[in-house]
């Protein structure tokens, strides 16, 4: 694809040539960084430390909910827990991830210098965990954080909502402006950085799904800054944005944050399509079939991103026109993702496939991912949607596309790429148990949230019928587990990073990509004169 | 194919290590947990947010002049390549969409409220029943001026300063289009004087801004929470009103540097970059004209 496997040489002279300075190191090497591995790695620390935050708030979640009645806690900590674990899984642990990895694999990748902009790309890493502390900050004043859902409808953040919701607004707002920075970068990068004969149909799966990323970030932050401008206003400016009492409508508020909500789940899943898009053609040695329709199907889902929101709110009353149109818009997605999974298989079949961690990951995330996909299919039938509406059914779709899909995508990105950051082979063995670990617990914590759901359960209540007290008791252990295999995970990375056997640059043998040219580890400055692309 | 790359292609400049960014992180910080505490200590005791507030934004100011200086220093000492330009052009141009993007927010509420919610609420559609269990009394139309709950206010005309106004961003806009002429043809002192001219028809708008929005408090009773024409009416202007402010102060950094012998007509992105940015409040403003003011 990229034409670098021609290349004989371990490495392009290039890729070696040190800048005029050396690595710095403690404090200024992280504070003070221009380099987009060590803000890479800055990301993925980051990313790493708020899915445990958020992992641990899921545990208390699931403790609670382990039996029927009331347990552990009072239903409003219960709603600040469902709510913050939303917003840090989405906004702290799978964005910034994903960005971690455009960060240290896409100038690796088209043969650049660096990121675009590096002193923006500080910037916008350094604002997400003050963003955080204000948010998380909030849970310790008095009244408590944000107790509203993730998705803070109104009037819920707004007439119903606590004191405190100006911490959340803009602890949103900064986030936003680090997510808009960080897209430019990557945008700017991509376009204008690739290296000479490089041409769009040869850039590496990956870079395009980010481009495509990207585009959707800067076109749907502003959005959501628009949506919590109007909450704090409504809250505290007496405006009836989301109000009928002054010609407002609270139904405006669902619009808007879904016309946000629903490209934002693209942007949680097309990398992860561009992870998996690089892993299975390496393991099955053979070139990735249909890359030209995987661009195409990825620019279609963006495209299609923009026009299904409505399928978030098939129950709040509209009218049946749009009830049609958005149904149909929204099976319409199933064409371009079913290309891709149809191209994954299809660049398995007959491919000499090795099972090792990071395909074990993406066979995972594949089959799994497509779980996620049928139930989405299910919630996008209308008249089948105002019975799984704000069911466990729905918290069921969305992790299996969240957490099976996006999450088990980074760690297969990580098992893939660790050994190229650190320069070495992790500790396989228990890369393989985590791996058996978080696959089994993985389905016993989701799978059985189909059939509450299916039998009315909603979300968002700390209490339920008695009926579903089973399956809960099962779904609580198994998110136990799944919770506590992560844990191994990170011993895994920790233990890598700190040695092991050494790797050879490129690490996987049958790898195709300029970032299997430089060595292993990647040393601090890479390609300071772009390699010329064949 | 390598000769034609490797003009392309000079070395990149990869800045070294700076303290910049942090100090930006800071500072965000500081306005936003400064701006969150102020709203939340509105009609309370208390303070410090906006205390917090201003320290953040002088910080974030001195970060910008630091950051700013280092980049202008870059540039003049020839470290930008043609790609480097490239990349701030193409930055340039990305953030532009975003603030589309976020104006489109508020122009969709507008377009939202007219065309669906304040008709609903009138008993427009198979909403008969709405109008008559909530609020049977309620008219709807635009401008709303008597709100379901019965709040009445005016609604600001177009003629007299937002006519005015428009005028006024329009030329301003030409100007600095003569300007960039200017600066392409060599012409140093026109186009110090089209800049000049520039800068103040911006600040002259903002001023009768602040002007149309004492007469629509004091005389027309229409406030920022006078039902949704109000809030819509507050927070597109006033939003607008921000973005002219920026893009004022960035014409008038450009304005400064045109006098100590900037810019050349090959290198010019910054001054570039803030006629793009003028020229989209401009464009921004008239569609408010048209949708906000006029229809």
């Amino acid at each position: 694809m990229t034409g670098a496997a021609d290349n004989t040489q371990d490495s392009y002279p290039q890729a070696t040539e040190q800048h005029e300075h050396h690595a710095p190191t403690g404090f200024k090497r992280w504070f003070f960084s221009t380099n987009h591995k060590d803000i890479g790695t800055l990301y993925l620390g980051f990313s790493l430390l708020m899915f445990l935050i958020g992992g641990a708030m899921a545990m208390l979640i699931r403790a609670e909910l382990f039996q029927p009645g009331l347990q552990l806690m009072e239903p409003h900590f219960y709603n600040q827990m469902v709510t913050v674990h939303g917003l840090i899984m989405v906004f702290g642990a799978v964005m910034p991830a994903f960005v971690g990895l455009a960060n240290w694999m896409i100038p690796l990748m088209i043969g650049a210098p660096d990121m675009a902009l590096p002193r923006m790309n500080n910037w916008s890493f350094w604002i997400l965990p003050f963003a955080f502390a204000m948010l998380l900050g909030s849970l310790f004043m008095e009244g408590g954080g944000p107790a509203f859902g993730w998705t803070f409808y109104a009037p819920l953040s707004t007439t119903y909502s606590n004191d405190n919701t100006a911490m959340f607004v803009f602890a949103v707002h900064i986030m936003g402006i680090s997510s808009i920075m960080g897209a430019i970068n990557v945008i700017v990068t991509i376009v204008n950085l690739r290296a000479p004969g490089m041409t769009w149909m040869k850039t590496p799966m990956f870079v395009w799904t980010w481009l495509i990323t990207a585009f959707l970030l800067i076109a749907v932050m502003p959005v959501l800054a628009g949506a919590v401008t109007m909450v704090l206003t409504d809250k505290y400016f007496g405006t009836d944005f989301f109000n009928a009492v002054g010609g407002g409508d609270p139904v405006m508020f669902q619009h808007i944050f879904w016309f946000f909500g629903h490209p934002e789940v693209y942007i949680m899943i097309l990398p992860a399509f561009g992870i998996i898009s690089t892993i299975v053609p390496t393991f099955s040695r053979k070139k990735l079939f249909g890359y030209h329709s995987m661009v195409y199907a990825t620019g279609s889902i963006a495209i299609l991103s923009f026009v299904v929101w409505m399928h978030h709110m098939f129950t709040t009353g509209m009218p049946l026109a749009a009830e049609l149109f958005f149904m149909y818009s929204t099976m319409l997605i199933s064409v371009p993702t079913g290309v891709k999974i149809f191209n994954w298989v299809a660049t398995m079949w007959r491919g000499a496939i090795s099972f090792e961690v990071p395909m074990l990951f993406a066979i995972a995330f594949i089959v799994l991912f497509t779980i996620g996909g049928f139930s989405g299919l299910m919630l996008a039938i209308t008249p089948a949607d105002f019975q799984y509406h704000d069911t466990y059914f729905v918290v069921a779709h969305f992790h299996y596309v969240l957490v099976t899909g996006a999450v088990f995508s980074i760690m297969a990105g990580v098992y893939y790429w660790l050994p190229k950051w650190s320069g070495h082979m992790f500790d396989i063995r228990l890369a393989k148990t985590h791996f058996w670990l978080s696959l089994i617990s993985v389905n016993i914590l989701f799978f059985p949230m189909h059939f509450v759901g299916l039998a009315g359960m909603p979300r968002r209540i700390p209490d339920y019928a008695l009926q579903f007290a089973d399956f809960n008791a099962i779904i609580s252990i198994g998110g136990f587990a799944f919770g506590l295999s992560q844990l191994l995970f990170v011993w895994v990375v920790l233990k890598c990073v700190r040695g092991g056997e050494k790797v050879p640059a490129n690490v996987w043998q049958a790898a195709e990509g300029l970032e299997w040219d430089v060595p292993s580890p990647a040393p601090h400055h890479t390609f300071a004169t772009p390699p010329v692309i064949k | 194919m390598k000769s034609a790359a490797a003009t392309r292609y000079d070395k990149y400049y990869v800045p070294t290590q700076s303290h910049w960014p942090i100090v930006g992180a800071v500072a965000l910080f500081c306005i936003a947990s400064g701006a969150g505490l102020t709203v939340m200590q509105i009609g309370k005791q208390g303070t410090s947010g906006s205390y917090l507030l201003m320290t953040g934004f002088a910080v974030l100011f001195f970060m910008l002049f630091g950051w700013i200086k280092n980049v202008v220093h870059e540039s003049m000492s020839g470290l930008y390549s043609s790609q480097m330009d490239f990349s701030f052009r193409q930055s340039m141009w990305w953030f532009i969409f975003s603030e589309v993007m976020f104006f489109l927010v508020f122009f969709g509420v507008l377009f939202y409220a007219r065309m669906f919610s304040v008709p609903w609420l009138g008993g427009e559609g198979n909403n008969a029943m709405t109008n008559e269990l909530l609020w049977p009394e309620f008219q709807s139309v635009w401008p709303l001026t008597t709100t379901p709950s019965g709040e009445t206010t005016q609604a600001m005309g177009w003629f007299g300063l937002p006519l005015l106004n428009t005028f006024i961003l329009l030329t301003s806009s030409v100007t600095v289009h003569f300007a960039h002429h200017a600066l392409l043809a060599g012409k140093r002192t026109q186009l110090k004087a089209f800049m000049i001219i520039s800068v103040l028809l911006g600040f002259a708008f903002l001023y009768f801004q602040v002007t149309e929005y004492i007469h629509a408090y004091h005389e027309l009773g229409l406030t920022l929470a006078s039902g949704i024409y109000g809030n819509v009416f507050y927070l597109l202007t006033g939003f607008h009103g921000m973005h002219v402010t920026l893009g004022a102060i960035l014409l008038l950094i450009v304005t400064l540097r045109i006098f100590k012998g900037h810019f050349n007509k090959d290198n010019h992105f910054a001054f570039e970059a803030a006629t793009w940015y003028w020229h989209f409040v401009d464009i921004v403003w008239l569609c408010l004209f048209f949708f906000v003011y006029v229809l």
